[in-house]
């Protein structure tokens, strides 16, 4: 009974996936550029959002490496942007994004707890100092002017990038690996000793949603101008990954996925809406769905469903039942 | 089977275990022994690979293991199970057995023959009812039997128990010294900490006694109850 309604709810998610991805995929035909640009925003905070949460998610690390790799990306859009296509520059900011991760893990991931979240923190700023070094003793620039692209060409390209992380992040969760990265948050010292090469995995996995911020980068720098490594390296960026998680939840996939496309929407309504009181608004949102959400969105989601589900449902039906007995006694 | 040449822990200034000798051939059941922090855990974390040593050796079926990491020694063949239990509370009972079946061998394990061998190993000791649930609702007895599962699901030649009858009621104590016995019968060699002396009394072909990191005692059980170093030990002189 139970397996039946899982089954079918799963196919109710497959439909209505798929009916979103038709209209995402149409959607340049029949909306405006401003919402176009939105909805590139939103696609870029959900993949950082999900890519965070498929290594932060179950191991329990909490990077805030986020904006580092973001940088690395869109600064190689920046460099590569005017001498290589797009598409390659895009692949190539990811795989510096994976390099730079695999470096930092090999010499990070044995820290644990908050000894890590603060080495991936300095991360950021090491590189953007790094960097601004470099453009004020060797190359005597400040900044960088990027190549613009046509904003439905970037569309396309989020939502290609955005799929092919969902892809990735499902195949993980359902693999071996998955349920070891899980296991490596509930017990590190008893999953490498029942022969799971913690480090490994660890290190991979980083490196692996650390590409997906890195192709990102290189994709958003696009719809800038002009970057410098202030601009591209900005500590918000590994922050927000972690509040849309918290908010969006972190116990299924398409938690992350919602957390980060309401908060996102949220953040573009608010500052158009009330630009005065909307970090005040934003911070009273977040308090509350620390203080009320713990599970976060699906959690509470889950649990409304648990509740139609079972009891009070069943209650209510047995009352009307009842109720529609008496008539029909009435009636006869 | 198991051989420890001069097996030596330093934290900090103070030797946890020194010069420790012993070995353990094939099919034996060898008791750990020693009042707290004598360096009986220790010395498990060294044999599994949770600690580097600080010098001596420590060899496998020949093979030098000192010196590796944890997942790779489970996977030549030492499993262990923990003091403290250390199951994956939110994950459920059979997931926790699957991991120790797909990631324990040298060789790759399909899901289907993982989820086989997780329920095998999981009516060995006796938890079949419980598969589906969260590893965090066992009670503590259920736990540690979870995590001897666990273990016996990387197909071991030598498991490590550490304390597994610490905290169990007397059935439950019973209980635990059949499932030792019938691992033996399983072919596979044991080497238990335990303070319950009626369970080294009974299973054990062998004692080892630790004191201050040292070996002081070794012998067939009825040889340490006898031993007056080891009386002193335990009861003052």
């Amino acid at each position: 009974m139970n397996k039946v309604a899982f089954t079918s709810r799963n196919l109710y998610l497959q439909v209505l996936l798929i009916l979103v991805l038709i209209l995402l995929v149409a959607l340049p035909f029949y909306t405006s550029a401003y919402n176009i640009m939105l909805l590139c925003n939103i696609l870029m905070y959900i993949i950082i959002t999900v890519s965070w949460v498929l290594f932060s998610g179950p191991t329990g690390y909490i990077s805030l490496a986020s904006a580092a790799f973001f940088g690395v990306g869109i600064y190689t859009s920046a460099v590569l942007g005017q001498s290589l296509p797009l598409p390659l520059v895009i692949i190539i900011g990811g795989l510096f994004s994976f390099f730079l991760a695999l470096l930092v893990g090999v010499i990070t991931l044995r820290l644990r707890g908050m000894y890590f979240s603060i080495f991936t923190f300095g991360l950021v700023e090491l590189v953007k100092h790094f960097l601004l070094w470099w453009e004020i003793t060797k190359t005597n620039t400040r900044g960088r002017f990027v190549i613009l692209v046509n904003y439905i060409h970037v569309f396309y390209i989020m939502l290609a990038i955005f799929l092919v992380l969902l892809l990735i992040a499902y195949l993980i969760r359902r693999s071996k690996y998955g349920l070891a990265l899980q296991s490596i948050g509930e017990y590190e010292e008893a999953a490498a000793h029942i022969g799971i090469n913690v480090t490994l995995l660890k290190v991979v996995t980083f490196a692996v949603s650390s590409f997906f911020i890195g192709t990102v980068g290189a994709v958003m720098a696009t719809r800038w101008t002009y970057i410098d490594p202030v601009i591209a390296f900005d500590p918000f960026y590994s922050f927000m990954p972690v509040l849309m998680a918290i908010f969006g939840g972190m116990g299924q996939l398409y938690g992350p996925v919602i957390g980060a496309a309401i908060f996102a929407y949220l953040e573009e309504a608010l500052i158009t809406r009330f630009p005065y009181h909307y970090m005040l608004i934003f911070g009273i949102i977040m308090v509350v769905s620390i203080l009320y959400l713990p599970e976060g969105l699906i959690g509470l989601l889950q649990k409304l469903w648990k509740i139609i589900n079972s009891g009070r449902l069943a209650v209510y039906r047995e009352k009307r039942q009842k109720r529609g007995t008496g008539r029909e006694q009435e009636n006869a | 089977m198991l051989e420890a040449a001069k097996v030596t822990k330093y934290f900090g200034g103070m030797a946890a275990v020194s010069n420790v000798d012993f070995s353990v051939s094939q099919g034996e059941i060898v008791g750990l022994i020693g009042p707290n922090g004598a360096g009986k855990t220790t010395l498990f974390n060294l044999i599994s690979g949770a600690l580097p040593l600080s010098s001596g050796e420590i060899r496998f079926k020949g093979r030098k293991i000192s010196g590796l990491k944890p997942h790779q020694i489970c996977r030549m063949g030492v499993a262990r199970t923990f003091q403290l239990v250390k199951v994956f509370g939110n994950m459920p009972v059979l997931q926790n057995v699957m991991l120790g079946s797909l990631f324990g061998r040298e060789h790759t394990v399909s899901p289907a023959e993982a989820v086989r061998e997780a329920r095998e190993a999981l009516e060995f000791v006796g938890l079949a009812e419980y598969i589906n649930a969260p590893a965090k609702d066992l009670i503590v007895g259920n736990q540690k039997r979870l995590e001897m599962a666990r273990a016996i699901a990387t197909k071991p030649e030598l498991l490590l128990l550490d304390e597994l009858m610490a905290g169990l009621n007397a059935t439950e104590v019973s209980e635990a010294i059949d499932d030792v016995k019938k691992l033996r019968d399983r072919g596979i060699t044991i080497i238990m900490i335990e303070h319950v002396m009626k369970a080294i009394m009974s299973v054990c072909d062998r004692i080892i006694v630790l004191h201050h990191g040292e070996k002081i005692a070794e012998g067939t059980p009825q040889e340490i109850a006898a031993s007056s170093k080891v009386i002193e030990v335990y009861l003052g002189e």
